[in-house]
Protein backbone atom coordinates (compact mmCIF):
# COMPACT_ATOMS: atom_id res chain seq x y z
CA UNK A 1 0.00 0.00 0.00
CA UNK A 2 1.29 3.47 -0.81
CA UNK A 3 1.39 6.53 0.59
CA UNK A 4 -0.79 8.21 -1.73
CA UNK A 5 -3.00 5.14 -0.79
CA UNK A 6 -2.88 5.65 2.40
CA UNK A 7 -4.38 9.42 2.34
CA UNK A 8 -6.69 8.77 -0.08
CA UNK A 9 -8.10 6.04 2.53
CA UNK A 10 -8.09 8.40 5.59
CA UNK A 11 -9.93 10.88 3.74
CA UNK A 12 -7.28 12.34 1.06
CA UNK A 13 -7.94 15.67 0.51
CA UNK A 14 -10.63 16.35 2.69
CA UNK A 15 -7.68 15.86 5.41
CA UNK A 16 -5.89 18.90 4.52
CA UNK A 17 -7.42 21.56 6.96
CA UNK A 18 -6.78 19.09 9.64
CA UNK A 19 -3.23 18.68 8.78
CA UNK A 20 -2.87 22.02 8.28
CA UNK A 21 -4.46 22.61 12.19
CA UNK A 22 -2.00 19.85 13.53
CA UNK A 23 1.01 21.23 11.88
CA UNK A 24 0.40 24.42 13.03
CA UNK A 25 0.19 23.81 16.76
CA UNK A 26 4.11 23.12 17.25
CA UNK A 27 4.75 25.68 15.41
CA UNK A 28 2.42 28.35 17.41
CA UNK A 29 3.64 26.93 20.80
CA UNK A 30 0.24 28.05 23.12
CA UNK A 31 -3.07 26.13 22.69
CA UNK A 32 -4.87 29.25 23.71
CA UNK A 33 -3.13 30.74 20.44
CA UNK A 34 -3.45 28.26 18.78
CA UNK A 35 -7.61 27.67 19.15
CA UNK A 36 -7.71 31.75 18.65
CA UNK A 37 -5.91 31.63 15.52
CA UNK A 38 -8.15 28.50 14.62
CA UNK A 39 -11.68 29.71 15.05
CA UNK A 40 -10.76 32.67 13.50
CA UNK A 41 -9.33 30.99 10.35
CA UNK A 42 -12.41 28.78 10.38
CA UNK A 43 -14.26 31.98 10.43
CA UNK A 44 -13.09 33.17 7.85
CA UNK A 45 -13.20 30.63 5.50
CA UNK A 46 -16.36 30.51 6.22
CA UNK A 47 -17.13 33.65 5.00
CA UNK A 48 -15.04 33.21 1.60
CA UNK A 49 -17.04 29.94 1.31
CA UNK A 50 -20.01 31.67 1.30
CA UNK A 51 -18.71 34.44 -1.20
CA UNK A 52 -17.25 31.94 -3.26
CA UNK A 53 -19.46 29.05 -4.06
CA UNK A 54 -21.57 30.67 -6.28
CA UNK A 55 -18.68 31.70 -8.35
CA UNK A 56 -17.73 27.96 -8.51
CA UNK A 57 -21.26 27.16 -9.95
CA UNK A 58 -21.79 29.74 -11.94
CA UNK A 59 -18.12 29.31 -14.09
CA UNK A 60 -18.69 24.96 -13.79
CA UNK A 61 -22.10 25.44 -15.61
CA UNK A 62 -22.07 28.06 -17.97
CA UNK A 63 -18.25 28.54 -18.49
CA UNK A 64 -18.71 32.25 -17.40
CA UNK A 65 -15.97 34.16 -16.18
CA UNK A 66 -17.66 36.47 -14.44
CA UNK A 67 -15.14 39.19 -13.01
CA UNK A 68 -17.82 41.16 -11.33
CA UNK A 69 -18.75 38.93 -8.31
CA UNK A 70 -17.12 41.04 -6.37
CA UNK A 71 -19.83 44.35 -6.58
CA UNK A 72 -22.11 41.62 -5.39
CA UNK A 73 -19.95 40.96 -1.93
CA UNK A 74 -19.26 45.11 -2.03
CA UNK A 75 -23.07 45.67 -2.66
CA UNK A 76 -23.65 42.90 0.32
CA UNK A 77 -21.28 44.77 2.97
CA UNK A 78 -22.33 48.59 2.24
CA UNK A 79 -26.11 47.26 2.33
CA UNK A 80 -26.06 45.33 5.42
CA UNK A 81 -24.14 48.11 7.24
CA UNK A 82 -27.12 50.51 6.17
CA UNK A 83 -29.59 48.21 7.69
CA UNK A 84 -27.68 48.17 10.77
CA UNK A 85 -27.20 51.29 11.16
CA UNK A 86 -31.43 52.27 10.32
CA UNK A 87 -31.46 49.68 13.02
CA UNK A 88 -29.22 50.68 15.47
CA UNK A 89 -31.91 50.60 18.68
CA UNK A 90 -32.45 47.05 17.84
CA UNK A 91 -28.32 46.60 17.29
CA UNK A 92 -27.70 47.79 20.81
CA UNK A 93 -30.85 46.58 23.06
CA UNK A 94 -30.53 44.66 25.36
CA UNK A 95 -32.98 41.75 24.06
CA UNK A 96 -31.24 39.17 21.82
CA UNK A 97 -34.56 38.88 19.83
CA UNK A 98 -34.05 42.52 18.38
CA UNK A 99 -30.19 41.95 18.02
CA UNK A 100 -30.83 38.94 15.57
CA UNK A 101 -33.76 40.89 13.84
CA UNK A 102 -31.77 43.22 13.19
CA UNK A 103 -29.02 41.11 12.07
CA UNK A 104 -31.59 38.68 10.04
CA UNK A 105 -32.77 41.49 8.31
CA UNK A 106 -29.38 42.91 6.97
CA UNK A 107 -28.30 39.28 6.04
CA UNK A 108 -31.47 39.21 4.23
CA UNK A 109 -31.78 42.77 2.83
CA UNK A 110 -28.01 42.02 1.57
CA UNK A 111 -29.31 38.61 0.27
CA UNK A 112 -32.05 39.99 -1.22
CA UNK A 113 -30.00 42.75 -3.38
CA UNK A 114 -28.00 39.76 -4.44
CA UNK A 115 -30.85 37.68 -5.57
CA UNK A 116 -32.46 40.81 -7.76
CA UNK A 117 -29.28 42.02 -8.82
CA UNK A 118 -27.98 38.83 -9.97
CA UNK A 119 -30.99 38.96 -12.55
CA UNK A 120 -30.15 41.53 -13.92
CA UNK A 121 -26.60 41.10 -14.23
CA UNK A 122 -26.77 37.82 -15.82
CA UNK A 123 -29.42 38.76 -17.98
CA UNK A 124 -28.28 42.23 -19.19
CA UNK A 125 -24.50 41.88 -18.84
CA UNK A 126 -23.86 38.25 -19.13
CA UNK A 127 -26.74 36.59 -21.28
CA UNK A 128 -25.08 38.11 -24.52
CA UNK A 129 -21.32 37.07 -24.51
CA UNK A 130 -21.94 33.45 -23.40
CA UNK A 131 -19.53 31.20 -25.08
CA UNK A 132 -17.19 34.46 -25.14
CA UNK A 133 -14.38 34.27 -22.52
CA UNK A 134 -12.51 37.57 -23.63
CA UNK A 135 -15.84 39.63 -23.86
CA UNK A 136 -16.70 38.13 -20.53
CA UNK A 137 -13.98 39.29 -19.19
CA UNK A 138 -14.50 42.63 -20.42
CA UNK A 139 -17.80 43.23 -19.70
CA UNK A 140 -17.98 42.21 -16.02
CA UNK A 141 -14.54 44.16 -15.49
CA UNK A 142 -16.48 47.49 -16.89
CA UNK A 143 -19.60 46.50 -14.87
CA UNK A 144 -17.49 45.97 -11.90
CA UNK A 145 -16.06 49.38 -12.33
CA UNK A 146 -19.40 51.00 -12.70
CA UNK A 147 -20.74 49.29 -9.67
CA UNK A 148 -17.71 50.86 -7.33
CA UNK A 149 -18.35 54.28 -8.59
CA UNK A 150 -21.74 53.25 -7.77
CA UNK A 151 -20.80 52.21 -4.26
CA UNK A 152 -18.54 55.32 -3.93
CA UNK A 153 -21.43 57.71 -5.34
CA UNK A 154 -23.98 56.24 -2.85
CA UNK A 155 -22.20 55.81 0.15
CA UNK A 156 -18.74 58.01 -0.30
CA UNK A 157 -15.27 57.45 -0.23
CA UNK A 158 -14.70 57.40 3.75
CA UNK A 159 -14.65 54.05 5.41
CA UNK A 160 -18.00 53.07 6.71
CA UNK A 161 -17.80 52.00 10.78
CA UNK A 162 -20.61 48.83 11.20
CA UNK A 163 -22.52 48.06 13.68
CA UNK A 164 -22.51 44.75 15.43
CA UNK A 165 -25.55 43.26 17.12
CA UNK A 166 -24.89 43.34 21.39
CA UNK A 167 -25.53 39.44 21.15
CA UNK A 168 -22.32 38.59 18.98
CA UNK A 169 -20.18 41.38 20.86
CA UNK A 170 -17.63 40.06 23.16
CA UNK A 171 -15.94 36.47 23.45
CA UNK A 172 -17.23 32.77 25.10
CA UNK A 173 -14.31 32.47 27.41
CA UNK A 174 -13.26 28.16 27.41
CA UNK A 175 -9.97 27.54 30.34
CA UNK A 176 -7.65 30.45 29.13
CA UNK A 177 -8.98 30.11 25.61
CA UNK A 178 -10.80 33.18 24.25
CA UNK A 179 -13.32 32.78 21.08
CA UNK A 180 -15.41 35.87 19.27
CA UNK A 181 -18.62 35.40 19.07
CA UNK A 182 -19.10 36.62 16.26
CA UNK A 183 -16.42 33.59 14.37
CA UNK A 184 -18.43 30.83 15.95
CA UNK A 185 -21.27 32.49 14.63
CA UNK A 186 -19.76 32.93 11.28
CA UNK A 187 -18.52 29.22 11.76
CA UNK A 188 -22.23 27.88 12.34
CA UNK A 189 -23.83 30.10 9.27
CA UNK A 190 -21.32 29.01 6.46
CA UNK A 191 -21.34 25.37 7.42
CA UNK A 192 -25.53 25.71 7.50
CA UNK A 193 -25.42 27.17 4.18
CA UNK A 194 -22.92 24.12 2.87
CA UNK A 195 -24.97 21.94 4.26
CA UNK A 196 -28.14 23.60 2.71
CA UNK A 197 -26.66 23.40 -0.11
CA UNK A 198 -25.20 19.96 -0.46
CA UNK A 199 -28.59 18.89 0.29
CA UNK A 200 -30.00 20.90 -2.81
CA UNK A 201 -27.28 19.33 -4.93
CA UNK A 202 -27.36 16.03 -4.20
CA UNK A 203 -31.30 15.44 -2.96
CA UNK A 204 -33.46 16.94 -5.36
CA UNK A 205 -34.07 17.19 -8.96
CA UNK A 206 -32.97 20.61 -9.38
CA UNK A 207 -29.60 19.74 -7.84
CA UNK A 208 -28.99 16.57 -9.96
CA UNK A 209 -29.30 18.70 -13.18
CA UNK A 210 -26.92 21.44 -12.03
CA UNK A 211 -24.18 18.31 -10.91
CA UNK A 212 -24.64 17.35 -14.33
CA UNK A 213 -24.62 20.51 -16.13
CA UNK A 214 -21.37 21.45 -14.57
CA UNK A 215 -19.89 18.33 -16.05
CA UNK A 216 -21.68 18.66 -19.79
CA UNK A 217 -24.59 20.89 -20.57
CA UNK A 218 -24.89 19.96 -23.98
CA UNK A 219 -25.57 16.25 -22.87
CA UNK A 220 -28.60 17.88 -20.05
CA UNK A 221 -29.87 20.10 -23.29
CA UNK A 222 -30.30 17.13 -25.58
CA UNK A 223 -31.67 15.38 -22.38
CA UNK A 224 -34.56 18.01 -22.85
CA UNK A 225 -33.87 20.97 -20.17
CA UNK A 226 -32.86 24.00 -20.61
CA UNK A 227 -29.70 24.77 -19.28
CA UNK A 228 -29.62 28.71 -19.91
CA UNK A 229 -33.07 28.96 -17.10
CA UNK A 230 -31.29 26.75 -14.78
CA UNK A 231 -28.19 29.18 -14.78
CA UNK A 232 -30.10 32.00 -13.99
CA UNK A 233 -31.52 30.47 -10.68
CA UNK A 234 -27.71 29.40 -9.76
CA UNK A 235 -26.58 33.14 -10.83
CA UNK A 236 -28.38 34.42 -8.54
CA UNK A 237 -28.27 32.27 -5.60
CA UNK A 238 -24.59 32.39 -6.15
CA UNK A 239 -25.03 36.50 -6.27
CA UNK A 240 -27.32 36.34 -3.27
CA UNK A 241 -24.51 34.15 -1.10
CA UNK A 242 -21.67 36.61 -2.59
CA UNK A 243 -23.91 39.39 -0.76
CA UNK A 244 -24.62 37.29 2.28
CA UNK A 245 -20.75 36.44 2.39
CA UNK A 246 -20.35 40.68 2.14
CA UNK A 247 -22.84 41.15 4.97
CA UNK A 248 -21.02 38.91 7.13
CA UNK A 249 -17.69 40.34 6.07
CA UNK A 250 -18.67 43.80 7.06
CA UNK A 251 -19.53 42.75 10.33
CA UNK A 252 -16.11 40.77 11.15
CA UNK A 253 -13.99 43.83 9.97
CA UNK A 254 -16.31 46.09 11.51
CA UNK A 255 -14.55 48.59 9.12
CA UNK A 256 -15.46 48.59 5.33
CA UNK A 257 -14.48 50.53 2.40
CA UNK A 258 -15.38 50.97 -1.20
CA UNK A 259 -12.20 48.66 -1.98
CA UNK A 260 -13.63 45.80 0.49
CA UNK A 261 -15.09 43.63 -2.82
CA UNK A 262 -11.65 44.28 -4.64
CA UNK A 263 -9.67 42.96 -1.97
CA UNK A 264 -11.86 39.81 -1.37
CA UNK A 265 -11.79 38.62 -4.90
CA UNK A 266 -8.37 37.72 -4.76
CA UNK A 267 -9.34 35.73 -2.52
CA UNK A 268 -12.29 33.88 -3.95
CA UNK A 269 -10.59 33.41 -7.12
CA UNK A 270 -7.87 31.57 -5.25
CA UNK A 271 -10.69 29.82 -3.11
CA UNK A 272 -12.16 28.49 -6.60
CA UNK A 273 -9.11 27.72 -8.83
CA UNK A 274 -7.90 25.67 -5.74
CA UNK A 275 -10.74 23.97 -4.57
CA UNK A 276 -11.91 22.97 -8.21
CA UNK A 277 -14.36 24.42 -10.96
CA UNK A 278 -17.71 23.81 -10.04
CA UNK A 279 -17.56 21.99 -6.85
CA UNK A 280 -19.07 23.00 -3.88
CA UNK A 281 -17.18 20.67 -1.90
CA UNK A 282 -13.90 22.13 -3.55
CA UNK A 283 -14.95 25.80 -2.98
CA UNK A 284 -15.62 24.45 1.01
CA UNK A 285 -11.86 23.21 0.98
CA UNK A 286 -10.31 25.95 -0.62
CA UNK A 287 -12.06 28.12 1.63
CA UNK A 288 -10.79 26.67 4.67
CA UNK A 289 -7.19 26.78 3.31
CA UNK A 290 -7.01 29.83 2.66
CA UNK A 291 -8.83 31.38 6.07
CA UNK A 292 -6.70 28.50 8.27
CA UNK A 293 -3.27 29.57 6.06
CA UNK A 294 -3.88 33.03 6.36
CA UNK A 295 -4.27 33.10 10.14
CA UNK A 296 -1.64 31.13 10.77
CA UNK A 297 0.98 33.03 8.50
CA UNK A 298 -0.15 36.39 9.95
CA UNK A 299 0.70 35.22 13.07
CA UNK A 300 4.12 33.01 12.38
CA UNK A 301 5.81 35.10 9.76
CA UNK A 302 3.59 38.23 9.15
CA UNK A 303 5.62 39.45 6.17
CA UNK A 304 4.85 36.22 4.53
CA UNK A 305 1.03 36.99 4.68
CA UNK A 306 -0.11 38.57 1.37
CA UNK A 307 2.00 35.66 -0.30
CA UNK A 308 1.18 33.18 1.66
CA UNK A 309 -2.34 32.48 -0.24
CA UNK A 310 -0.62 33.02 -3.68
CA UNK A 311 2.11 30.50 -2.56
CA UNK A 312 -0.79 27.52 -1.28
CA UNK A 313 -2.63 28.13 -4.79
CA UNK A 314 0.82 27.74 -6.85
CA UNK A 315 1.45 24.68 -4.58
CA UNK A 316 -1.90 23.28 -5.33
CA UNK A 317 -1.56 23.86 -9.16
CA UNK A 318 1.69 22.31 -9.08
CA UNK A 319 0.49 19.35 -7.22
CA UNK A 320 -3.52 18.99 -8.66
CA UNK A 321 -3.49 21.55 -11.84
CA UNK A 322 -7.14 20.58 -11.92
CA UNK A 323 -7.90 21.29 -8.43
CA UNK A 324 -8.26 19.68 -4.94
CA UNK A 325 -12.00 18.56 -5.61
CA UNK A 326 -13.44 19.69 -9.13
CA UNK A 327 -16.09 18.56 -10.39
CA UNK A 328 -15.99 15.17 -12.42
CA UNK A 329 -15.92 15.43 -16.43
CA UNK A 330 -15.36 12.27 -18.51
CA UNK B 1 -45.25 4.18 -47.98
CA UNK B 2 -45.27 5.50 -44.65
CA UNK B 3 -43.90 9.42 -44.21
CA UNK B 4 -40.48 8.93 -42.92
CA UNK B 5 -39.90 9.67 -39.29
CA UNK B 6 -36.94 12.30 -40.33
CA UNK B 7 -36.32 13.82 -43.38
CA UNK B 8 -33.52 16.07 -44.08
CA UNK B 9 -33.63 18.63 -47.08
CA UNK B 10 -30.74 20.23 -48.33
CA UNK B 11 -29.37 20.79 -45.30
CA UNK B 12 -25.94 22.96 -45.23
CA UNK B 13 -24.22 23.73 -41.63
CA UNK B 14 -21.03 25.61 -41.01
CA UNK B 15 -18.74 24.96 -37.86
CA UNK B 16 -16.78 28.41 -37.85
CA UNK B 17 -15.54 29.03 -41.29
CA UNK B 18 -16.02 25.99 -42.41
CA UNK B 19 -18.57 24.32 -44.32
CA UNK B 20 -19.20 20.98 -43.31
CA UNK B 21 -22.79 19.44 -44.74
CA UNK B 22 -23.26 20.47 -48.42
CA UNK B 23 -26.79 20.25 -48.80
CA UNK B 24 -27.46 17.06 -47.27
CA UNK B 25 -30.86 15.23 -48.34
CA UNK B 26 -31.57 12.15 -45.89
CA UNK B 27 -34.84 10.31 -45.25
CA UNK B 28 -35.29 7.96 -42.51
CA UNK B 29 -38.05 5.47 -42.48
CA UNK B 30 -39.95 4.70 -39.49
CA UNK B 31 -39.02 1.69 -37.71
CA UNK B 32 -35.63 0.07 -37.42
CA UNK B 33 -32.29 1.00 -37.60
CA UNK B 34 -31.05 3.13 -40.30
CA UNK B 35 -27.30 3.39 -41.00
CA UNK B 36 -25.41 6.59 -41.94
CA UNK B 37 -21.79 5.68 -43.20
CA UNK B 38 -18.95 7.52 -44.10
CA UNK B 39 -15.56 8.53 -43.66
CA UNK B 40 -13.38 10.11 -41.33
CA UNK B 41 -14.59 13.88 -42.03
CA UNK B 42 -17.63 13.09 -43.67
CA UNK B 43 -20.54 14.91 -41.88
CA UNK B 44 -21.66 12.22 -40.38
CA UNK B 45 -21.68 13.50 -36.71
CA UNK B 46 -22.17 17.21 -37.65
CA UNK B 47 -25.69 15.22 -39.72
CA UNK B 48 -26.75 14.09 -36.34
CA UNK B 49 -25.94 17.58 -34.25
CA UNK B 50 -27.62 19.52 -36.65
CA UNK B 51 -30.57 17.04 -36.51
CA UNK B 52 -30.50 17.36 -32.35
CA UNK B 53 -30.01 21.41 -32.68
CA UNK B 54 -26.59 21.25 -31.36
CA UNK B 55 -25.16 22.95 -34.44
CA UNK B 56 -27.68 24.97 -36.43
CA UNK B 57 -28.22 24.45 -40.00
CA UNK B 58 -27.70 27.66 -42.29
CA UNK B 59 -29.61 26.55 -44.49
CA UNK B 60 -31.86 23.48 -45.48
CA UNK B 61 -34.62 21.92 -43.57
CA UNK B 62 -34.59 19.28 -40.89
CA UNK B 63 -38.23 17.64 -40.64
CA UNK B 64 -39.29 15.37 -37.75
CA UNK B 65 -42.81 13.57 -38.53
CA UNK B 66 -43.26 16.19 -41.19
CA UNK B 67 -43.10 19.27 -38.05
CA UNK B 68 -39.83 21.53 -39.22
CA UNK B 69 -37.41 21.64 -36.19
CA UNK B 70 -34.34 22.98 -37.90
CA UNK B 71 -34.47 26.31 -35.70
CA UNK B 72 -35.68 24.05 -32.69
CA UNK B 73 -33.46 24.57 -29.05
CA UNK B 74 -31.99 21.62 -28.63
CA UNK B 75 -34.10 20.28 -25.73
CA UNK B 76 -37.21 21.19 -27.50
CA UNK B 77 -36.27 18.51 -30.30
CA UNK B 78 -35.11 15.93 -27.20
CA UNK B 79 -38.95 16.88 -26.14
CA UNK B 80 -40.36 15.61 -29.02
CA UNK B 81 -39.03 12.38 -28.35
CA UNK B 82 -35.78 12.50 -29.80
CA UNK B 83 -33.07 10.95 -28.36
CA UNK B 84 -29.40 11.46 -28.65
CA UNK B 85 -26.27 8.97 -27.45
CA UNK B 86 -22.90 11.16 -28.78
CA UNK B 87 -19.85 9.50 -29.71
CA UNK B 88 -18.07 10.30 -26.22
CA UNK B 89 -21.37 8.95 -24.71
CA UNK B 90 -22.32 11.83 -22.62
CA UNK B 91 -22.18 10.06 -19.27
CA UNK B 92 -22.47 11.91 -16.09
CA UNK B 93 -19.16 10.72 -14.06
CA UNK B 94 -19.80 12.74 -11.27
CA UNK B 95 -23.62 11.02 -11.00
CA UNK B 96 -23.84 7.49 -10.14
CA UNK B 97 -25.67 5.11 -12.73
CA UNK B 98 -28.84 5.49 -11.43
CA UNK B 99 -28.75 8.96 -11.29
CA UNK B 100 -27.69 9.72 -14.98
CA UNK B 101 -30.96 7.21 -15.89
CA UNK B 102 -32.87 9.16 -13.23
CA UNK B 103 -32.10 12.52 -15.29
CA UNK B 104 -33.41 11.28 -17.92
CA UNK B 105 -36.77 9.78 -17.00
CA UNK B 106 -39.66 12.22 -17.86
CA UNK B 107 -40.23 13.17 -14.35
CA UNK B 108 -37.24 11.61 -12.19
CA UNK B 109 -39.53 8.47 -11.52
CA UNK B 110 -38.68 4.69 -13.41
CA UNK B 111 -41.38 2.32 -14.75
CA UNK B 112 -40.66 -0.54 -13.58
CA UNK B 113 -41.42 -2.83 -16.13
CA UNK B 114 -39.26 -0.68 -18.86
CA UNK B 115 -36.16 -0.32 -16.14
CA UNK B 116 -36.31 -4.41 -15.52
CA UNK B 117 -36.50 -4.85 -19.42
CA UNK B 118 -33.08 -2.60 -19.69
CA UNK B 119 -31.25 -4.00 -16.62
CA UNK B 120 -31.93 -7.82 -18.93
CA UNK B 121 -31.00 -6.63 -21.84
CA UNK B 122 -27.55 -4.51 -19.92
CA UNK B 123 -27.42 -6.90 -16.38
CA UNK B 124 -24.40 -4.28 -15.64
CA UNK B 125 -26.55 -1.54 -15.05
CA UNK B 126 -28.27 -3.22 -12.32
CA UNK B 127 -24.48 -4.14 -10.74
CA UNK B 128 -23.22 -0.68 -11.20
CA UNK B 129 -26.77 0.40 -9.93
CA UNK B 130 -25.88 2.96 -7.01
CA UNK B 131 -22.07 3.30 -8.17
CA UNK B 132 -20.50 6.39 -9.86
CA UNK B 133 -20.41 6.29 -13.54
CA UNK B 134 -17.05 6.50 -14.30
CA UNK B 135 -15.74 4.03 -12.58
CA UNK B 136 -17.45 1.84 -15.10
CA UNK B 137 -15.55 0.19 -17.52
CA UNK B 138 -16.11 1.19 -21.67
CA UNK B 139 -18.34 -1.00 -22.78
CA UNK B 140 -20.08 -0.63 -19.69
CA UNK B 141 -20.89 3.60 -19.87
CA UNK B 142 -21.91 2.86 -23.66
CA UNK B 143 -24.43 0.68 -22.04
CA UNK B 144 -25.50 3.45 -19.68
CA UNK B 145 -25.42 6.12 -22.84
CA UNK B 146 -28.30 3.83 -24.67
CA UNK B 147 -29.88 2.54 -21.56
CA UNK B 148 -30.78 6.35 -20.75
CA UNK B 149 -31.96 6.94 -23.86
CA UNK B 150 -34.43 4.15 -23.89
CA UNK B 151 -35.39 4.80 -20.13
CA UNK B 152 -37.92 6.55 -21.69
CA UNK B 153 -40.30 5.60 -25.00
CA UNK B 154 -38.55 7.39 -27.61
CA UNK B 155 -39.97 7.75 -31.17
CA UNK B 156 -36.24 8.20 -32.86
CA UNK B 157 -33.01 7.92 -31.49
CA UNK B 158 -29.67 9.03 -32.60
CA UNK B 159 -26.52 6.87 -32.34
CA UNK B 160 -22.93 8.32 -33.09
CA UNK B 161 -20.33 5.55 -33.70
CA UNK B 162 -21.06 3.20 -30.12
CA UNK B 163 -18.76 0.53 -31.33
CA UNK B 164 -15.78 3.30 -31.17
CA UNK B 165 -12.86 1.53 -28.80
CA UNK B 166 -15.12 -1.74 -27.98
CA UNK B 167 -14.04 -5.08 -27.82
CA UNK B 168 -15.67 -7.67 -30.27
CA UNK B 169 -17.49 -9.96 -27.57
CA UNK B 170 -19.33 -6.01 -26.48
CA UNK B 171 -20.06 -5.86 -30.00
CA UNK B 172 -22.14 -8.70 -30.55
CA UNK B 173 -23.55 -7.94 -26.95
CA UNK B 174 -24.41 -4.57 -28.41
CA UNK B 175 -25.68 -6.17 -31.90
CA UNK B 176 -28.69 -7.98 -29.85
CA UNK B 177 -29.59 -5.44 -27.63
CA UNK B 178 -29.97 -3.31 -30.77
CA UNK B 179 -32.08 -5.19 -32.77
CA UNK B 180 -34.55 -4.99 -29.64
CA UNK B 181 -34.40 -2.06 -28.63
CA UNK B 182 -35.28 -1.14 -32.44
CA UNK B 183 -38.58 -3.59 -32.18
CA UNK B 184 -40.26 -0.66 -30.78
CA UNK B 185 -38.45 2.57 -32.34
CA UNK B 186 -36.59 4.37 -34.89
CA UNK B 187 -32.58 4.22 -34.57
CA UNK B 188 -30.14 6.47 -36.80
CA UNK B 189 -27.18 4.85 -36.56
CA UNK B 190 -24.03 6.99 -37.43
CA UNK B 191 -21.28 4.04 -37.41
CA UNK B 192 -17.77 3.13 -39.11
CA UNK B 193 -17.65 -0.66 -38.00
CA UNK B 194 -19.41 -1.95 -41.49
CA UNK B 195 -19.49 -5.42 -39.86
CA UNK B 196 -21.79 -3.93 -36.88
CA UNK B 197 -23.89 -1.56 -39.67
CA UNK B 198 -24.69 -4.60 -41.80
CA UNK B 199 -25.85 -6.65 -38.86
CA UNK B 200 -28.56 -3.88 -38.26
CA UNK B 201 -29.25 -1.99 -40.43
CA UNK B 202 -32.37 -2.10 -43.13
CA UNK B 203 -31.45 1.15 -44.99
CA UNK B 204 -28.64 2.95 -45.55
CA UNK B 205 -26.94 5.79 -46.85
CA UNK B 206 -23.40 6.74 -47.74
CA UNK B 207 -21.71 10.24 -46.67
CA UNK B 208 -18.98 12.22 -48.42
CA UNK B 209 -17.45 15.27 -48.58
CA UNK B 210 -20.91 16.82 -46.58
CA UNK B 211 -23.15 15.02 -49.09
CA UNK B 212 -25.02 12.07 -49.37
CA UNK B 213 -23.50 9.77 -51.83
CA UNK B 214 -25.68 6.99 -52.39
CA UNK B 215 -29.51 5.28 -50.36
CA UNK B 216 -30.79 2.40 -50.38
CA UNK B 217 -31.15 -1.00 -48.47
CA UNK B 218 -28.87 -2.52 -46.39
CA UNK B 219 -29.08 -5.93 -47.98
CA UNK B 220 -28.62 -4.20 -51.56
CA UNK B 221 -24.99 -2.68 -49.81
CA UNK B 222 -24.10 -6.05 -48.54
CA UNK B 223 -24.39 -8.09 -51.60
CA UNK B 224 -22.90 -5.44 -53.82
CA UNK B 225 -19.12 -5.41 -53.07
CA UNK B 226 -18.18 -3.38 -56.41
CA UNK B 227 -20.60 -0.58 -54.55
CA UNK B 228 -18.94 -1.44 -51.41
CA UNK B 229 -15.57 -0.63 -52.74
CA UNK B 230 -16.99 2.46 -54.97
CA UNK B 231 -18.53 3.72 -51.81
CA UNK B 232 -16.80 3.30 -48.36
CA UNK B 233 -13.04 1.66 -49.99
CA UNK B 234 -13.73 -0.89 -48.18
CA UNK B 235 -15.09 -4.36 -48.43
CA UNK B 236 -17.49 -6.67 -46.21
CA UNK B 237 -14.48 -9.32 -45.55
CA UNK B 238 -11.84 -7.20 -43.96
CA UNK B 239 -13.96 -6.15 -41.27
CA UNK B 240 -15.29 -9.87 -40.37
Amino acid sequence: MTASDVFNRFGGVNLLPVILMILALPLIGSVSSWVTLTVAGLAMGMMIFLMASGLSLVFGLMDVLNFGHSAFISFGAFIAASVLAALAAWVSADSVILNALALFAAIAAASLFGLLAGWFFERVIVQPVYRDHLRQILITIGALIVAEQLILAIWGGAPIAVARPSFLEGSVIIGDVAIETYRIFACLLGLAVFVALSLVLNRTRIGLLIRAGVENREMVEALGFRIDRIFVGVFMAGSALAAMGGAMWAGYQGLISGALGGEMMILVFIVVIIGGLGSIEGSLLGALLVGLLGNYVAFLFPKLSLASNMLLMMAVLLWRPWGLRPAVKL
Amino acid sequence: MSAPVLSLQGVCTDIAQYQILHGIDLEVPEGGVYVLLGRNGAGKTTTLRTVMGLWKARAGAVRFRGRDITGLHTSDIARLGVAFVPENMGIFGGLTVEENMRLASKDGTFDARRLAWIQDLFPAMKTFWDKPAWALSGGQKQMLAISRAIIEPRQLILIDEPTKGLAPAIIRAMIDAFREVAADTTILLVEQNFMFASALGRGVSVIDDGRIVHSGTMADLVADKALQTKLLSLSLDAHQ
